[in-house]
């Protein structure tokens, strides 16, 4: 039984960095702008996270630049798509290719050098208890923090005014505008939200996940991310199922890499990938639910009239 | 202060021809002032990139060979983008499109004569269109997001081919090395002046191609659609247009287009199949698109820009001791400055205080 646990910890551990990331999407997406760059803003909280946490040595000064690096990298995407109104997903996808090629000049000088990994919380007693004890009680900081993260976003979107505000925006920023809501400012900091839980999410990748620095290690997790969002229909609780569910794709092709099926591994590795595909598929045929689902003013720039 | 957009009457025709320029010239700027962060020379580090490999021979060849495929790729997704079909799998398509191609001397080594190229080339556009056509029919059938889809399929396509070279495909006389066997001199694309340079005859295909592509879209009722739909898909509609067949047209085009690419590159520049075949040409021929105002004859120029940022790098690097990483950053730079000038053609911008309502 000690084996289940330790599958089950590898899976929440794996999920986690796409878990946050997707979060952070959901939310820009429920204003109305679609940010195709959590790639890039994931990989620069990567190196950046890393480069401080080995610099100062200390892990939790990592966690706090990714954060920090995933946020200030959003800005141009947020400058270019809300201030000059530039198209969305070509804007998106500008701030990838620039993240990634960021990234690998500033982590240059970190390949392969060892990182400081953020230690797991052991609640003392608690952690020894059979089955569950290093569940609940024995895991990273920042799978703690995904989880206290996927609640305060429910709470928020739907129990509080802002959320429902933001919301209203996303839905129609039109007429949020005739309301009087500031769309902008709202956006401006929906997207910076979104940048930081991408850099979390990095963070987590160079810190917790691998503690090290490669060159594009974060292998299309934000477009797994991205895709999450849809597969849940925009709501935060179908988004940590589904990144639980990734977890456990990924994380089985590793076992089953190790035992060696005689099925070459670079089959197994395309896994991940294709069960994004499978399920973007599975989740858009059904047009009525996406349609229902989707932020009416989803990628649309906003001019306001004056 | 704060930042406000007019929307001008009729879009600025001035702008629509600067704004590459103006974009170009932020680019350069910011290019000095990374090399005087690094504490180099702005104007040597800017001569290294942008000057020096014009100035000889071999580089002029060089830079024919890096743009080639650029050029190629980015001519297809200027269409699709055009027609609001997000292809961003274009890298994908490269690759098959030189699995697919190869194949034919690869597990066919004695069939050499004047078919083979091409049929090399037919397969490779096949093995483009094909791995183009998933997102297609996925986006029209079942609904589902072609950005998404496209891009995943890169991975997908990288992995086949990883498998491919270290394993079906391998030479078998190759010590265990991951990679094909030499192609012979009936599979490969001929050097245009084998005694001066590198550049070979893809680039004419390249051209050839793009040009024809203008005139599709600036003189042709395929080319009128494609906007329409692109611009209204509502209006398109009532003219007729179908939206499914023009995702159809828009993957089959740039998907061919980037597998065409890709078999030229096996074939002409690099001569086997590895387990690697492009340095993330397919993702640059998106900028290249943009940066050539999602124009096919716009490519041909702008891929040269581009091409020359990858020359550019190795020489910085050689020189300076720069790393060859800052030409992806000044790629990722120019493209923003590109979609931020192209503000200016549809609004005017004017810096306005900020004042109590």
């Amino acid at each position: 039984m000690e084996i289940a646990q330790n599958i089950v910890l590898t899976i929440l551990t794996a999920a986690t960095p796409l878990l946050i990331a997707a979060i952070g999407e959901l939310v820009v997406e429920r204003s109305g702008v679609l940010n195709l760059g959590v790639e890039g803003m994931m990989v620069i909280g990567a190196v950046c996270g890393f480069a401080a946490a080995v610099l100062t040595g200390s892990p939790w000064i990592g966690v706090i630049a990714a954060i920090l690096a995933g946020a200030l990298f959003s800005l141009p995407f947020a400058f270019l798509t809300l201030t000059l109104a530039t198209n969305q997903v070509a804007t998106g996808l500008s701030l990838t290719l620039l993240g990634v090629g960021l990234s690998g000049l500033l982590g240059e000088a970190f390949v392969g050098s060892p990182g400081p990994r953020l230690a797991a919380i052991a609640v003392p007693g608690l952690v020894d208890i059979p089955l569950i004890g290093r569940l609940l009680f024995g895991q990273d900081p920042i799978f703690y923090l995904s989880i206290l993260l996927t609640a305060g976003v429910v709470w928020f979107l739907f129990a509080t005014r802002a959320g429902l505000t933001l919301r209203a925006i996303g839905d129609s920023h039109g007429s949020a505008h005739s309301l009087g809501i500031k769309v902008i400012r709202t956006r401006y900091l929906a997207v910076l939200f979104g940048g930081a839980c991408a850099g979390l999410a990095g963070g987590h990748l160079s810190l917790v996940y691998t503690p090290q620095w490669v060159e594009n290690m974060t292998a299309g997790r934000g477009w797994i991310a991205l895709a999450l969002v849809v597969f849940a229909s925009w709501r935060p609780l179908r988004v940590m199922a589904g990144a639980y569910l990734f977890g456990a794709v990924t994380i089985g092709q590793l076992h089953a890499q190790a035992i060696g099926l005689g099925i070459p591994s670079q089959f197994l590795s395309a896994l991940p990938y294709l069960a994004t595909v499978l399920v973007l598929v599975l989740i858009s045929s059904n047009r009525r639910l996406t349609m229902m689902n989707t932020p009416a003013s989803l990628g649309r720039a906003f001019v306001p009239d004056r | 202060m704060r930042i406000e957009l007019f929307k001008r009457p009729q879009h600025s025709v001035f702008y629509t021809v600067a704004s590459p320029f103006i974009a170009l010239a932020l680019m350069i700027v910011f290019g000095a002032l990374v090399f005087a962060l690094a504490g180099k020379n702005p104007a040597t580090g800017l001569y290294l990139y942008f000057v020096e490999p014009l100035t000889e021979l071999w580089s002029l060849h060089e830079l024919a060979v890096k743009a080639s495929p650029l050029i190629l790729i980015a001519a297809g997704l200027s269409v699709a983008y055009r027609a609001n079909n997000w292809n961003i799998g274009a890298e994908g398509q490269f690759i098959m499109g030189g699995v697919f191609g190869a194949a034919l001397p690869i597990l066919f080594p004695a069939f050499q004569n004047v078919a083979t190229l091409p049929l090399m080339l037919l397969f490779g556009t096949l093995g483009g269109m094909a791995w183009g056509a998933i997102p297609a029919f996925l986006k029209n059938r079942f609904n589902a997001n072609e950005i998404l889809t496209s891009l995943m399929l890169v991975y997908v396509a990288s992995l086949l081919l990883d498998w491919l070279a270290r394993g079906w495909f391998r030479d078998p006389q190759g010590y265990a090395f991951p990679g094909s066997i030499r192609l012979p001199a009936a599979a490969s694309l001929p050097d245009i002046a084998p005694s001066q340079g590198s550049a070979h005859w893809g680039l004419a295909i390249s051209i050839a191609v793009a040009v024809a592509l203008w005139l599709v879209m600036g003189r042709t009722i395929k080319g009128f659609e494609v906007k329409v739909m692109g611009a209204s898909p509502r209006a398109g509609r009532y003219a007729g247009f179908s939206a499914a067949s023009m995702t159809w047209f828009s993957f089959l085009l740039s998907g061919g287009l980037a597998g065409l690419a890709g078999i030229a590159e096996v074939s002409g520049a690099i001569g086997q199949l590895r387990e690697t075949i492009s340095p993330g040409y397919g993702f640059t021929a998106i900028i290249v698109a943009f940066l050539g105002r999602l124009n096919p004859l716009g490519a041909i120029v702008a891929a040269f820009v581009l091409a020359l940022t990858y020359l550019g790098g190795e020489a910085a690097q050689m020189t300076l001791g720069i790393s060859d990483k800052l030409a992806r950053v000044f790629q990722g730079m120019l493209l923003f400055f590109v979609l931020a000038c192209d503000t200016l053609i549809h609004y005017r911008i004017r810096l306005v205080g900020t004042q109590k309502a």
